[in-house]
């Protein structure tokens, strides 16, 4: 592969290790987690979400999981977007406002409504929304309500982004790409847990 | 649209199905970098992946490595407990739609339909004997965030007889629902 597999840098996993071992049993897996990270973050067209858009979504999904190898790689991928530099402390700041823990929401009004359960609503605090300006500010809203609160996503989600700025397109890979950042994180944490076990 | 829409109110094993809240791509629109995006081309007819094909390269590569993950039995954990912990994985989250589709996968594989419809109706507390509750736990420990996959999740499993590449199937079905069920829950809803 042109590139270093970033699941395996991220889980620590060496050449010939037993987990490079297992995980080779499932390469179209693993290659095509790799190619699902390439093409959120170093895709063939950017208009609808920018590179630097991406990288701040994802300094902000990773570091809202806690501090982990994961966030510390996105943390540092923003700072390292040249046109980043304003955008990283605000990122940071918001980080810590929304930290909680899920997943929690409502359900369909029926038998379910037993096990809803309420918490955050996050909104992006007031002082940071020039800096991070409209489209960030709505996708680090939707973000949120991806990581902890999926369930209470709703059509007017949808709309708040499209009025954001967002097009559908955006919208899709913006999704994706919280969605895909879910994954990786507990691939990553599964594996590592795996290995500190054997080690 | 809206009006046409049902939405079930509880977990159910039935066939649902899902309408989107945001325009797919149109049939007709579709060219040959949408088809390799959509891996199977019977996918056309879906809502679903003609509003994800929008990203056909994402779509592509989050299309295989599903396949893999859960398709690919030459060796590892059986696809019922595959399916299991994509099951739980749903049901925690709060994915009906998910949780239909792979709650009847697992039980066409298990055939242990009674107790995966247990999971389903209790919740993923519910006793479904060491070895399944062994991998809901698991599961559920992954979809929570901060996540909570810890050393007692690798002894459980093992206690209930998983080996190491097993246990990677199953970080690897539930950790893949995390991404699945974020897709499903926020681009539409499900309909009876």
């Amino acid at each position: 592969m042109a590139t270093t597999d970033i699941i395996d840098t991220l889980a620590g996993i060496k050449p010939s290790s037993a987990l490079d071992v297992i995980r080779a049993h499932r390469l179209q897996a693993r290659e095509n987690a790799q190619a699902s990270y390439l093409s959120l973050f170093e895709p063939i067209d950017a208009s609808d979400f920018s590179l630097v858009e991406r990288a701040a979504v994802a300094a902000f999904v990773t570091g809202l999981h806690g501090e982990s190898p994961v966030a510390a790689f996105y943390r540092e991928k923003l700072a390292a977007n040249a046109e980043a530099a304003a955008l990283v402390e605000a990122i940071e700041v918001e980080i810590e406002r929304g930290k909680t823990s899920g997943p929690y929401g409502a359900y369909p009004a029926g038998p379910l409504s037993i096990e809803n359960k309420a918490g955050l609503i996050f909104r992006v605090g007031a002082e940071r929304k020039a800096t991070l300006g409209p489209r960030l500010v709505a996708a680090l809203e939707h973000a949120h309500l991806l990581v902890f609160r999926p369930r209470d996503a709703a059509s007017a989600d949808m709309k708040a982004l499209l009025d954001a700025g967002w097009s559908t397109t955006g919208i899709v890979t913006l999704s994706q790409l919280i969605a895909f950042l879910s994954f990786q994180l507990r691939v990553v944490s599964g594996l590592r847990t795996l290995a500190a076990v054997n080690a | 649209m809206s009006a046409a829409v049902n939405p079930p109110v509880v977990f159910t094993q039935d066939e649902l199905g899902w309408v989107s809240w945001i325009d797919p791509l149109p049939e007709a629109e579709l060219t040959e970098r949408h088809y390799a995006g959509l891996v199977d081309r019977a996918r056309a007819k879906s809502d679903y992946f003609r509003l994800l094909v929008r990203d056909p390269e994402v779509l592509e590569a989050r299309t295989k490595t599903d396949k893999d993950i859960f398709y690919n039995v030459a060796d590892g954990l059986p696809r019922a407990e595959r399916e299991l912990s994509a099951a739980a994985t749903s049901r925690y989250n709060g994915c009906i739609y998910c949780a239909s589709v792979h709650a009847r996968f697992a039980s066409t594989y298990s055939k242990r339909r009674k107790d995966v419809q247990r999971l389903l109706d209790e919740g993923v507390g519910a006793d479904l004997g060491e070895r399944w509750n062994a991998i809901v736990k698991a599961s559920v420990a992954l979809a929570a965030t901060p996540i909570a996959f810890g050393p007692d999740n690798i002894a459980e499993l093992r206690r209930a007889g998983l080996d190491d590449a097993e246990i990677v199937d199953v970080i690897n079905g539930a950790s893949f629902f995390n991404w699945a069920n974020r897709l499903m829950l926020s681009f539409g809803e499900p309909s009876k």
